[in-house]
């Protein structure tokens, strides 16, 4: 394939808090480059405050940059889209009045990829792959962390996305758990070898899904690094993210 | 200091010890209707005593008398005319006063002039009870079911309006942002995510809508009953107590109170379990 799947060219990410007073305006990232390339596992990984959740809102297309562009395929993100599945943080991404299957199904139907019986058989097939066959008809509220955050990941791979994006999506969950959710995304990922674009503030966590990784500085986010996550790296990436603490 | 020593268990499977079933009172003194149930059949026996002892059936019929009564309107058909009457208005005002209040939802959650009209009319018009509209509402729209109407929209609008509109916007923004990721039209957006996501609210809404449309078209049948020839539940009694059948007026006062229940706790107690309490969505 000519070119990376997804580049990002000197992208500075802006966006307004309301303040007591008057309206801040602050500056996310500050001219940002990289590209993911096909079945990459892309982490990107920077102290609280560096601006990369908001780097990867606006590569699902909810923040527009105030310089440089997006590109997924040669062409320019500007609005969110199915091609570009998000799993976030928060639990309550799953809609609470729709089962575990209805859940996939409405994904794939809200976004007219399929229909009825078709539908519901892909959702089995990626809720099979998640290991919750049982919960197929529960309800999120009955799921634990970790079963909601996997139903998460059904949801997304069974629309079979150009990239999958995830936002800490392990970061709300206990330690045992994260490991085990961690093991089970490089389960998936041997099967499949999707594109993922993964962000963290864990180091550890970054060395561990990731193939490779970018480092952001904090305030506002530039790229310090990309390195590939090979070897010894836990202690170069500590050196350089804490250099200037 | 030494070492203390490890302890190590092999975990054989724990057999019948957890579970024990409930005795036949833990059972029946656990069930809330039951409870209440029981209450209430004190609650009678207390009322017929009193009666009784008092000896008064003009100020106090006994319990009895007030079934016997009931029983006999019911037999007649009086009472089940009165309360259909006064059913059929208030479906008609609730139906109109819920397609309003989704008009100015609506109109709120799209826009901010929207969102300021309607917490500034909700400000304004609730501590306003919907009865004191009633002498206006006479003089504009005469002595017929549009009167009546006016004033119950006015009883359920501000209510499933100020409800419904503080759903939506609690409406987590995680849940927009996948309704978009998913590309859902604005109007898939809304029939999709918005609505169930703040359904919660919207039920807590049409509850107290419901509320206070019942209480206010009673009230409202009370000071003027007939209209288009016959008379609803409120009606029914006023009439009895000027001809002095306290027995009807009390069983009048039953239905009433019976209806209430009905609607309150079979009606929206079915709706609630089988959405936000299934949904795990309580608030």
């Amino acid at each position: 394939m000519a070119g990376p799947l997804l580049a990002v060219e000197g992208v500075t990410l802006q966006y307004r808090i309301k303040g007591t007073r008057t309206d801040q305006l602050v500056t996310a990232t500050y001219r940002v480059s990289f590209s993911v390339l096909q079945s990459e596992r892309f982490v990107i990984l920077g102290p609280s405050g560096c601006g990369k959740s908001t780097l990867l809102k606006a590569v699902g297309g909810y923040i527009n940059p105030v310089e440089g562009r997006i590109l997924l395929n040669g062409e320019k993100i500007d609005a969110p889209g199915p091609d570009r599945i998000f799993v976030f943080q928060e639990f309550d991404q799953l809609l609470p009045w729709k089962t575990v299957q209805e859940n996939i199904v409405f994904a794939l139907t809200a976004s007219r990829k399929l229909a009825g019986r078709e539908a519901a058989e892909r959702a089995m097939h990626f809720i099979r792959k998640v290991n919750l066959v049982e919960f197929a008809g529960s309800y999120p509220h009955t799921l634990s962390g970790g079963m909601k955050q996997r139903v998460a990941i059904a949801r997304a791979l069974a629309m079979e996305p150009r990239i999958l994006l995830m936002d800490e999506p392990f970061a709300a969950l206990d330690a045992l758990t994260r490991g085990k959710m961690q093991e089970e995304l490089l389960r998936l990922w041997e099967e499949a070898k999707f594109t993922v674009l993964f962000v963290t503030h864990s180091i550890p966590e970054a060395i561990r899904v990731g193939s490779r990784i970018l480092l952001l500085s904090p305030h506002p986010g530039q790229v310090r690094a990309e390195i590939n996550s090979r070897g010894a790296i836990e202690e170069r990436i500590q050196e350089m993210l804490f250099e200037h603490a | 200091m030494p070492d203390r020593p490890e302890i190590f268990n092999s975990i054989a499977p724990a057999l019948d010890v957890v579970e024990q079933p409930l005795s036949a009172w833990e059972k029946l003194s656990g069930n809330a209707a039951v409870r209440k149930s029981l209450l209430l059949v004190v609650l009678a026996l207390i009322w017929e005593a009193y009666a009784r002892w008092l000896g008064n059936p003009l100020l106090f019929p006994t319990f009895s008398a007030t079934l016997a009564a009931l029983f006999s309107s019911i037999a007649s058909g009086e009472i089940p005319r009165a309360a259909g009457f006064t059913i059929k208005l208030l479906l008609k005002g609730y139906a109109a006063g819920l397609l309003l209040a989704g008009l100015f939802t609506a109109f709120a959650t799209a826009t901010r002039i929207g969102a300021d009209l309607l917490e500034t009319l909700t400000s304004m018009f609730n501590p306003l009870p919907s009865i004191a509209l009633l002498p206006l509402a006479l003089l504009w729209f005469g002595l017929g079911d549009g009167s009546v109407i006016f004033v119950l929209i006015h009883a359920v609008l501000w209510a499933v309006a100020l409800n419904a509109y503080a759903g939506c916007r609690a409406v987590s923004p995680t849940l927009r942002m996948v309704g978009q990721n998913y590309g859902l039209s604005k109007a898939g957006y809304i029939a999709r995510i918005l609505i169930p996501g703040a359904f919660p609210s919207i039920l807590t809404g049409l509850k107290v809508g419901w509320a206070f449309a019942w209480r206010t078209l009673i009230a409202a049948e009370l000071v003027f009953g007939v209209s288009s020839g016959s008379g609803g539940l409120g009606w029914y009694i006023f009439e009895r107590k000027n001809q002095l059948l306290i027995p009807d007026v009390f069983a009048g006062l039953l239905t009433v109170i019976l209806f209430g229940l009905f609607v309150e706790n079979l009606i929206f107690k079915t709706i609630e379990n089988r959405t936000v309490r299934r949904w795990g969505m309580q608030t």
